[in-house]
């Protein structure tokens, strides 16, 4: 009787609890922190330069050297993805030509269903300037909610290296003034 | 006692059965908001190929979306081509795969390749479609009427009536060089064919 307690608790953990943690998952909302990830190092100097990493190997969101973290989940194949490339170059120059910001907000994106081949035309054919990363089995994507693209989701990233999502949101980030004035005002940057 | 955990057995059973398939990895672009018909996951392939690499390419004539026909021979001596066959428009993973080729056209220039697109819909819902994507660079057919022939012809029709997700490239000479009939549910890499166009040389 007690065995069976047992292996039904055991059941009850793996078959029910499990899916049903998939299926609450979502993408980060807003007040939380994100699931469980690593990247991998950046192949380019300039790109590991610009996240200010400290060590070598794989690395986590929170290990990026910034206050505040703007993911974009994105693909190549996705047309809304395409059209918001220039806005997101945009934001990334508006970023590094203001002293308030600079070295303070950081982007990185997620190319969800990419390969490396794949990602590297997107990047070629809209010159993103900031570091990508290919997902090409949807790793991420699960993890992170299998949101729609291009999805834009910005972490505040404390001193002791604790993090808090404060936006999350799918679609085009509107206007690059307003959007980034959010954004420092989200996560007390302003 | 026992019967209690014998109902919590089949509560977390049927839990499992309602959650929905993790199998089906895919993409919504914001570009079609919520007009993407959920297909759930297909047969990976539902067709028996009878055309084979080395073979003439079948010709045909079909109506494109932006108006006029396109026919195969008229690019013998000239273009190497691809086909590019899909299921069906507002589904999940199409939706994807042409946007990605849109912004492709120079590396299809680089290997003298022409595009064809190839669905079994017909030209009204084709245009609310391809709409979606932006300005497409390539022909867009529509193999509707008679329902899938050229499909039928290039033996990817399946039982449904829907084309399989499948690429052939074929060659100036009008040969048939490379044939993936891919599973539905996935989209064939890109480099995969990338690289068949660079052996064309």
């Amino acid at each position: 009787m007690k065995k069976f307690f047992w292996l039904t608790l055991l059941v009850l953990s793996t078959l029910l609890l499990s899916p049903l943690d998939m299926m609450a998952a979502g993408p980060p909302p807003v007040g939380g922190t994100l699931p469980d990830f690593t990247l991998p190092q950046p192949g380019s100097s300039a790109e590991r330069d610009y996240l200010g990493l400290s060590s070598r190997g794989n690395f986590t969101v929170p290990d990026i050297k910034a206050k505040v973290v703007l993911i974009e989940i994105l693909s190549m194949y996705c047309p809304f993805c395409q059209k918001e490339a220039p806005i997101v170059n945009k934001l990334y120059e508006a970023i590094e030509g203001n002293s308030g910001y600079k070295g303070k907000i950081k982007l990185i994106g997620i190319g969800v269903g990419n390969s490396a081949y794949e990602l590297e035309i997107f990047r070629k054919r809209y010159n993103v300037p900031f570091p990508l990363f290919p997902d090409a089995d949807f790793t991420l994507h699960k993890l992170l909610g299998e949101t729609r693209t291009p999805y834009f989701i910005a972490v505040q990233i404390n001193e002791d290296r604790t993090h808090k999502v404060v936006y999350s949101k799918a679609g085009s980030l509107g206007e690059v003034t307003p959007f980034i004035e959010n954004i420092a005002k989200l996560s007390g940057l302003k | 006692m026992q019967r209690f955990f014998f109902v919590l057995f089949f509560l977390s059973a049927a839990a499992l059965a309602m959650t929905p398939s993790m199998v089906t990895a895919q993409t919504h672009s914001e570009a079609y908001k919520d007009n993407i018909y959920e297909t759930g996951t297909l047969k990976p392939r539902d067709s028996v190929l009878k055309v084979k690499v080395g073979h003439k390419a079948p010709d045909f004539t079909l109506p494109a979306v932006a108006g006029g026909k396109v026919t195969l021979a008229q690019y013998r001596g000239k273009k190497n081509v691809v086909l590019s066959f899909v299921p069906a428009a507002w589904t999940p993973v199409c939706s994807d795969q042409w946007p990605g080729y849109n912004i492709t056209k120079d590396l299809f220039d680089a290997h003298d390749s022409v595009l064809l697109g190839i669905t079994v819909d017909n030209i009204p819902t084709l245009f609310a479609w391809t709409n979606q994507m932006g300005q497409l660079w390539f022909p867009v057919l529509s193999d509707f009427y008679p329902h899938g022939k050229v499909a039928r012809t290039y033996s990817v029709l399946r039982s449904d009536g829907m084309a399989e997700r499948a690429l052939f490239v074929i060659d100036k000479k009008g040969v048939i060089r490379y044939i993936d009939v891919h599973d539905i549910n996935k989209r064939p890499p890109l480099e995969n064919l990338i690289r068949e166009l660079e052996k064309l040389k």
